[in-house]
């Protein structure tokens, strides 16, 4: 850049900020009329059941009570859920109401009625009969057993990922580069190890909800929390087999996504109900339908081969995930991908060859989804641990050993679709991480007096920034009366504040203030059409198509300016706030040129442009916690978390450190304490946050947050992503300093207080016997 | 029955049923910065004063604020617009569905400690979950409020 940024880099606040601290109204519940009709959705309380029969007469006769839905009520197209481009990957595997119910929560009738009192009554008294079925609820037995989940004719898949409904098969691939096997062979040193997470909640603050009305103009108008309103149209289309023109979509102000919102969880049921019985509706999911049938992160295997020489060089990875998609496919195809795509490549340095195969499995358990990381986060944590233990097994400092090995700006990355690392500055960030961190006094063991042990654990991570080829990002641009902006955009701000920082960008562009941008969105008749928020795409994908739409409306004010000062366009220079002559001979004022475009013009003063990438540079990071492990208790405290972040340019460095602050929050809960268990009837443990157990402000550390910025070149004033890449370094780095203080790997997630306090009884129990 | 309540600084008289919680009655009665994030009284978000109190509205029966004040974010503007912008400062309140109740049981942090410790702050805001900014951000803002009133700048 050549000039100096005004906008951009700033840390400005967030353009909703003060409207959210005074807790103005702004969110589904606060902005809809609550006079509708209540939803709620009936539960299977079985795995895996055929409904023999269901009757509803003495429901329906509950006063209040307007219409009870069934199987036998509903559209018998499948369809699925996931909010991505078509065709979806994830296969059409879905129906709004099944005659078969494939996990407990899944829904058995949809209730409508004046009232909450009235509805929950009526629940109560819908009267079912299951022929209840064996259930495959462990996913390593789902492949090819005998029981299917989804035997029906009708299920299909319009992509070839590999799925096949009658072996329980999500998806299923494998691709490689280089003879791995042989390149093993060669090493000095291999060994396999296997790691497992489980299905984490996003647990954003605001639960599932939506409104839904018949408009003035006879459509269906959906006012939902929801990451992609332009994928909601078309699914909820499908859903109800109406034509997308029917159906009008946006989103206020949404309580926290993290990807639990990139698929429709909630939209459905209120949407068949207002559309079948043109009355408005609205579905709020409790905290414990959201834990029961959200949609959480993929369970996921991941195996792991290394190959490495004694000097520290690592030469192949041989990695294999099982994913567990749960009882749909929602995202079951592609999350998986991520844990080989964003973990091999940070290893391509020496990298001689890999493999990477997987397999997506549907079982009788709450359908998975998307949640920030997307697979990443599973397949970094088997491959950072990996590296750590080798690292441990060969004497080198893990530091240095991811030193000797990471990728390195420039090289083309075979495991990353063979696209190159343009900006790459993850040695700077392990480098300086190291020193912020204080690596060469924390990284040795050391016991307290009160017999406490601090220990310290380090790892490095990837994402993506959208999805190449795929993702499209737009904006619309407008000039408006004393010349200020509206920015139109489809993208979601959930919390994020992707609106603040596409009006940075915008005012950078049109050298004017912040504050002269509004930004309105997402709307799907409105907005110009976007994928939505998700894949870590805004800053880098919809920040492009703000640069270019800017770039041309600059050129429309200039023509209109032109007329008035009598003069060829390319004779203009825009300034902002006003057009001159280049020879300065004569200027017009913005306010002027927008006052004029309102009155005897032929040339609309707005531009609308689209943005999709072939490539999707990652953002690059290095994480180094210190624990302090109780060996009486077992019990983990974070002292505190470093993290080095190459985003690129970082827009709103305010911004960006938040989102990494509350990354890396979120993935010490992960780690440490939320976790899913189902008893052998496949009902899950954690239904509430008394039993979820999110981190407090007491559990975090200290959290000490740096950029070591890359510039890249085709992102929007140099920018890459943030949003995703930040959940994924905890969980190996804490693990590796569990190690450290226990000399146990811990391989599966959360590590809890008693195993590790058992696993150090058996020690001393051992120890004392010999 | 029927109850009656100072809500806002307004006498309110109004019929509930036995079973009607504080936080049902209160966004029947428009204050809508009342949030309900998990009906198990753990995450925090529907704190409103009871008698200048912080309590849970999610698990308080309405009949109990019968004779008694309660306030919301809505009777409190100017109290928190005193440090919320040190929050925004931040960029701490994120998507902000957590932020009416963290504001309040802020405010009863304040007016019960002016001169807290960082610690101190943590301690008594550990009941309120936020999901998005990894809790240092809010910290950072309630510090900064905190040293602002020290020197003089507010």
């Amino acid at each position: 850049m050549n000039r100096e940024l005004k906008s951009v880099g700033k840390g400005v606040r967030k353009k909703d900020a003060m409207q959210l601290l005074l807790g103005k109204p702004a969110y589904v519940d606060d902005v809809t009329p609550s006079d509708c009709l209540v939803v709620k959705v009936l539960r299977s309380p079985h795995a895996h059941a055929l409904i023999r029969e269901i009757k509803t007469d003495v429901a329906e006769k509950v006063p209040g009570i307007a219409e009870i839905f069934t199987y036998k009520d509903v559209p018998q197209k499948r369809f699925t859920m996931a909010g991505q481009t078509y065709p979806e990957p994830s296969p059409y595997d879905r129906l709004i109401l099944d005659q078969r119910v494939r996990f407990v929560g899944d829904a058995v009738a949809i209730v409508a009625g004046e009232d909450e009192r009235a509805v929950d009554k009526a629940l109560r008294l819908i009267k079912v009969q299951y022929d209840v079925l064996p259930a495959v609820l462990d996913f390593h037995e789902a492949l090819d057993n005998e029981i299917l989940v989804h035997p029906e004719e009708n299920w299909k898949a319009l992509c070839d990922v590999g799925a096949d409904n009658k072996r329980n098969l999500c998806a299923q691939g494998m691709e490689s580069d280089g003879d791995v096997d042989a390149v093993i062979e060669d090493c000095d040193i291999t060994f396999t190890r296997t790691f497992h997470t489980k299905a984490c909640h996003q647990a954003m603050m605001e639960t599932f909800r939506t409104y839904t009305e018949i408009d003035p103009y006879g459509r269906l108008h959906v006012v939902s929390s929801t990451q992609i309103v332009f994928h909601a149209r078309r699914i909820l289309a499908h859903a109800l087999d109406i034509p997308k023109s029917k159906i009008h979509v946006e989103k206020p102000r949404i309580g926290g996504g993290f990807g639990a919102k990139q698929t429709l969880i909630a939209e459905i049921y209120p949407a068949f109900v207002t559309w079948t019985t043109g009355r408005p509706a609205k579905m709020i999911y409790s905290r414990k339908e959201c834990q029961t049938s959200g949609s959480p992160r993929h369970e996921m295997e991941v195996t792991v081969r290394i190959g490495a020489n004694r000097d520290g060089t690592i030469r192949a990875l041989d990695v294999h995930t099982l994913s567990n998609t749960g009882a749909f496919g929602e995202h079951g195809p592609t999350t998986v991908g991520l844990s080989g795509h964003k973990s091999i490549p940070l290893y391509t340095g020496e990298l001689e060859a890999f493999r990477f195969a997987y397999d997506v499995v549907y079982t009788n358990v709450e359908s998975a989804g998307a949640y920030r990381g997307y697979g990443a986060t599973q397949g970094i944590f088997a491959v950072e641990s990996v590296v750590n233990e080798l690292a441990d097994m060969l004497g080198m400092d893990p530091v240095d050993i991811r030193m000797k090995n990471m990728v390195r700006e420039g090289q083309i990355m075979p495991a990353y679709y063979n696209e190159p690392a343009s900006a790459c500055a993850l040695d700077k960030c392990m480098l300086r991480c190291a020193e912020r961190f204080g690596w060469a006094e924390k990284y040795p063991v050391r016991r307290m007096p009160d017999g406490k042990i601090r220990a310290a654990g380090v790892a490095m991570a990837m994402q993506g920034s959208g999805i190449s080829g795929v993702d499209v990002g737009s904006a619309a641009v407008k000039l408006n009366d004393d010349g200020f902006y509206v920015l139109r955009i489809g993208a979601a701000d959930m919390g994020t504040g992707c609106d603040t920082i596409l009006a940075q960008m915008t005012a950078e562009c049109m050298d004017c203030s912040v504050d002269d941008v509004t930004v309105f969105g997402a709307d799907s008749d409105a907005s110009p059409y976007d994928s939505g928020s998700y894949a870590s795409s805004t800053t880098y994908v919809t920040g492009r198509a703000v640069e270019k739409a800017c770039l041309e409306l600059k050129e429309k004010i200039c023509a209109v300016a032109a007329e008035m000062l009598g003069c060829a366009a390319s004779d203009l220079v825009f300034h902002g706030r006003e057009v001159e002559k280049a020879d300065g001979s004569a200027s017009v004022s913005l306010a002027d040129i927008a006052t004029k475009s309102m009155c005897g013009n032929n040339i609309a003063l707005e531009a609308t442009s689209s943005h999709s990438s072939p490539i999707s540079p990652p953002p690059f990071m290095a994480g180094m916690a210190e624990i302090e492990l109780d060996p009486e208790t077992g019990a983990v405290e974070v002292l505190n978390y470093t993290a080095v972040v190459d985003c690129g340019t970082a827009i709103n460095p305010n911004l960006a450190r938040i989102q990494t602050e509350g990354g890396l929050v979120q993935a010490i809960g992960m780690t440490l304490t939320e976790n899913i268990r189902y008893d052998d009837r496949g009902h899950l443990t954690e239904n509430s946050f008394l039993q979820y157990k999110l981190p407090t402000r007491l559990e975090t550390g200290r959290l000490n947050v740096e950029f070591a910025s890359s510039y890249e070149q085709s992102g929007p004033f140099g920018a890459k992503s943030i949003g995703e890449i930040v959940i994924n370094t905890p969980a190996p780095a804490l693990a590796h300093a569990i190690h450290r203080a226990t000399g146990h790997w811990y391989r599966e997630l959360p590590i809890l207080p008693e195993t590790i306090a058992l696993d150090l009884a058996r020690d001393a129990e051992n120890g004392a016997a010999e | 029955m029927e109850i009656t309540l100072t809500l806002n600084g307004k006498k309110r008289t109004a019929s509930v049923s036995p079973d009607t919680m504080l936080f049902d009655f209160l966004r029947n009665h428009g204050c809508y910065s009342v949030k309900c994030g998990c009906e198990t009284s753990a995450c925090g978000l529907c704190t409103v004063l009871l008698d200048g109190k912080p309590v849970l509205s999610c698990s308080v029966l309405a009949v109990r604020a019968d004779g008694h004040t309660v306030t919301t974010l809505e009777g409190l503007q100017e109290e928190a617009s005193e440090f919320v912008g040190f929050i925004a400062d931040q960029g701490a309140e994120q998507c902000g569905f957590c932020n009416p109740g963290f504001v309040m049981n802020t405010i009863a942090l304040l007016r019960e400690h002016p001169d807290p410790t960082d610690d101190e702050i943590r301690a008594y805001l550990a009941g309120n979950l936020c999901r998005c900014s990894g809790y240092e951000g809010q910290t950072r803002g309630i510090r900064a409020y905190l040293n602002a009133k020290k020197e003089g700048l507010l």
